[in-house]
């Protein structure tokens, strides 16, 4: 039954590359959609079910026979949907398939639409290999599937080598992290035996924390950083943006880039037995955190603001991680992947509109020409921002934070970066919503109008964004515990349960007038932009030092450049030379010399080729006679 | 006076040798074709040489098949001269090189 839902997509996949490109681009929206549609009412159908049974009971196994079987070892095509797994299935098929339906319309016309669909399909199929894996096998076919469909929908555009190139960054870089990942997997599969993970998670906490436990922890964060974009793996992520919008919302900000959080969530037992790498995690996650608000700040490009936004974002969740609030961490998952996919869907329809222009300066008066889609992206931006009350990203964040503060290492310096980051985050989202949606319209004003299959997935995704956030409230403002509740019989929360409610108010107030502060600075800013560019399109390049540094991401390009590449590629070119490579080039250059000397026999002269046959006659003909 | 069939065989080497030389030497494809026709026959003088040597019919009968095959060798040989002059607007074997070693 749960093996339904995963093979749905993946049934579409294979549909769509053998018959689609035959057949009317309706079939290829329809066996699209419709297969993630049919997943996500089965996945809502499976998720409810097991919400209404008995907290002991969440957790259904279904195993579609074995796989490898060896003595002393074996793995089989296992799902598990328990409570953790069963929220990421509701909330990727549901986003999923919300974004299906914008692409069908949002794709028209730009070439390859039946492509675009099976990869979107197969996409939709690993990820949910991914989160239903009920062994590290299965769950690391899903973890290169997703990585696979990014990179061939990163390079969707094929055409353009600037879109190649960028989908080899995200390949390469994320691979490197994988690396990691499989080391860690032979290590438990050495020290436990097997790869089921209900049985891993029993015996490590048998084991208690050592050595392996805490290699295992370290060598599957570094493959979680790397598919998550966390320093120092973040580097792929901002030019990940080169693939279809709505690929961006979906892998590049809803659901791929999470896996790693989700990752680090199934096997929190290891990092709760190795506090140093738990520690790792939060740093990880503070300085991501930090950093992607940073460089948010002056990026010009609409989908790399919200890319740097998403490594932001993704850090919050890796800092809840880090100080051991799981759930949290999940919660904002869940609000995340609502409220950036409807900013990324809503960047799409700018960017349509405005016939496929990226740049915000260049862009002005949006709310003018479309309302409906000014109230959707004021929604995202808010639920980004964590506007307090109203919106889903405010109680995540909080929750995270909340956390962070009662972390016993150095809780309030975390809490501190957190607060620091919302105010950065109502800053960088806001600055591109006023230079987007007010003023005057830029430019040549020419507007390509909008498809009515747009709106109602945003306006779906904006409800999300709004309603998703009410399933946990902190203790002075409700109390609710719908996520935490149902997460809890996975993810036992961590550490103290809290801070007693005055200190938890005072926190919430400084933050909640943090992030109002950060809208405030962004309409300062704004106006004073306005002031000094006048209403002309005017890229960034009168930035001072300190803002082009962040433009570049504060140079990680150019560091990993220098301190990886191109070691690398020197270190590349000195084996190229080495006495093993001479042998293969010998073989090579023997053939090459050979071809060369038979070359003149092949003279198309007939005469030549008879003296041939004379000679090769007599000498014949001498053998018999004389031998 | 019964020539030695040894005599025979001596020539038809002789006329292979010479129809052999031709083809090797000869570009224009008329001489070739004649050359080619001179082997064959020094073939059928050798066999009927070899069937007298023994007193057997079998080398004369053989002589009868290669008259037929020389014919129809004739007739391709000649067709072969007359597209490569059509083609090449030449007799010369050398003309229809398309290699270049």
């Amino acid at each position: 039954m749960i093996w339904i839902i995963p093979l749905l997509p993946i049934a579409g996949f294979l549909v769509l590359t053998v018959f689609g490109r035959r057949s009317p681009w309706q079939f290829s929206a329809g066996v699209g959609a419709g297969t993630v549609g049919v997943s996500a009412v089965l996945a809502l159908i499976a998720g409810f079910t097991l919400a209404s049974l008995p907290a002991a009971e969440r957790s259904v196994v279904s195993s579609l026979g074995s796989w490898v079987v060896i003595p002393g070892f074996s793995v089989n095509f296992g799902l598990r949907l328990d409570a953790l797994s069963d929220l990421m299935t509701m909330v990727v098929t549901v986003v999923a398939f919300l974004i299906h339906l914008y692409s069908t319309a949002f794709m028209r016309g730009k070439g390859d639409y039946h492509r675009y669909f099976a990869y979107l399909n197969l996409f939709v199929g690993s990820m949910l290999l991914l989160v239903l894996g009920s062994n590290l096998l299965v769950l690391f076919v899903g973890w290169e599937g997703v990585g696979l469909c990014s990179y061939l929908l990163i390079g969707f555009w094929y055409e353009n080598p600037e879109n190649g190139r960028a989908a080899n960054k995200a390949f390469i870089v994320t691979r490197i992290a994988d690396a990691a990942l499989l080391v860690a997997l032979f290590l438990t599969v050495a020290a436990f035996g097997t790869l089921d993970i209900p049985k891993v998670l029993a015996s490590a906490s048998a084991a208690g924390g050592s050595g392996i436990v805490t290699a295992i922890a370290a060598l599957l964060l570094v493959g979680a950083i790397g598919k998550s974009a966390q320093l120092p793996f973040q580097l792929w992520l901002p030019d990940a943006m080169a693939g279809p919008t709505p690929v961006s919302a979906l892998i590049h900000a809803a659901t791929m880039v999470t896996a790693g959080v989700y990752l680090v969530a199934r096997m929190h037992i290891f990092y709760a037995l190795s506090p140093g790498v738990q520690l790792a995690v939060a740093i990880i996650g503070a300085a991501t955190l930090l950093y992607g608000g940073l460089s948010a700040l002056t990026q010009h490009d609409i989908k790399r603001i919200l890319a740097y936004s998403t490594i932001s974002q993704i850090g919050y969740m890796f800092l809840g991680l880090g100080v051991g609030a799981w759930s949290a961490a999940m919660f904002h998952f869940m609000n995340h992947a609502f409220f950036k996919a409807l900013l990324f869907l809503g960047a799409g329809v700018v960017i349509h509109r405005l016939n496929d222009e990226h740049d915000i300066f260049r862009m002005g008066g949006v709310r003018r020409t479309d309302r409906l889609l000014f109230w959707l992206f004021m929604i995202g931006a808010g639920a980004l921002t964590g506007i307090p009350l109203v919106t889903s990203g405010f109680y995540s964040k909080e929750a995270i934070l909340e956390s962070a503060w009662l972390y016993p290492h150095a809780g309030p310096f975390f809490w501190v970066i957190g607060a620091f980051g919302v105010f950065l985050t109502g800053a960088y989202v806001f600055r591109l919503f006023f230079h987007v949606f007010t003023g005057k319209p830029k430019g040549e004003g020419g507007s390509r109008p909008a498809s009515a299959i747009f709106y109602p997935p945003m306006i779906l995704l904006g409800l999300g964004a709004i309603f998703a956030g009410f399933l946990r409230t902190p203790r002075d403002l409700g109390n609710v515990k719908v996520i935490s509740s149902f997460l809890n019989p996975v993810l036992a929360s961590q550490g103290k349960e809290s801070a007693g409610i005055s200190t938890e108010a005072t926190l919430q107030i400084i933050v909640a007038a943090l992030s109002l502060l950060g809208v405030l600075a962004a309409w300062l800013g704004y106006r004073r932009s306005l002031k000094r560019r006048g209403t002309e399109a005017v890229t960034g390049h009168e930035l001072s030092v300190g803002g082009r540094f962040l433009l570049s991401g504060m140079g990680a390009d150019w560091l990993a450049d220098n301190l990886v590449v191109r070691p690398f590629m020197w270190f590349a070119g000195l084996l190229r030379r080495d006495w093993l490579a001479l042998v293969y080039v010998g073989v090579g250059r023997l053939s090459v010399l050979f071809h060369q000397a038979l070359r003149y026999t092949q003279s198309g002269l007939i005469r030549w080729y008879l003296l041939g046959i004379g000679v090769g006659v007599l000498v014949t003909l001498g053998m018999v006679v004389f031998a | 006076m019964i020539v030695p069939p040894v005599y025979g065989m001596v020539l038809a080497a002789i006329l292979f040798v010479i129809g052999l030389a031709g083809l090797m030497i000869r570009r224009n494809m008329v001489f070739v074709v004649i050359s080619v026709e001179v082997m064959l026959n020094a073939g059928g003088l050798g066999f009927i040489s070899a069937g007298s040597r023994w007193g057997q019919a079998e080398g004369q009968a053989v002589f009868l098949f290669l008259l037929a095959v020389a014919a129809t060798e004739a007739a391709i040989g000649l067709a072969l001269v007359l597209w490569l002059h059509r083609r090449h607007k030449s007799v010369d074997s050398d003309s229809a090189r398309q290699m270049r070693g």
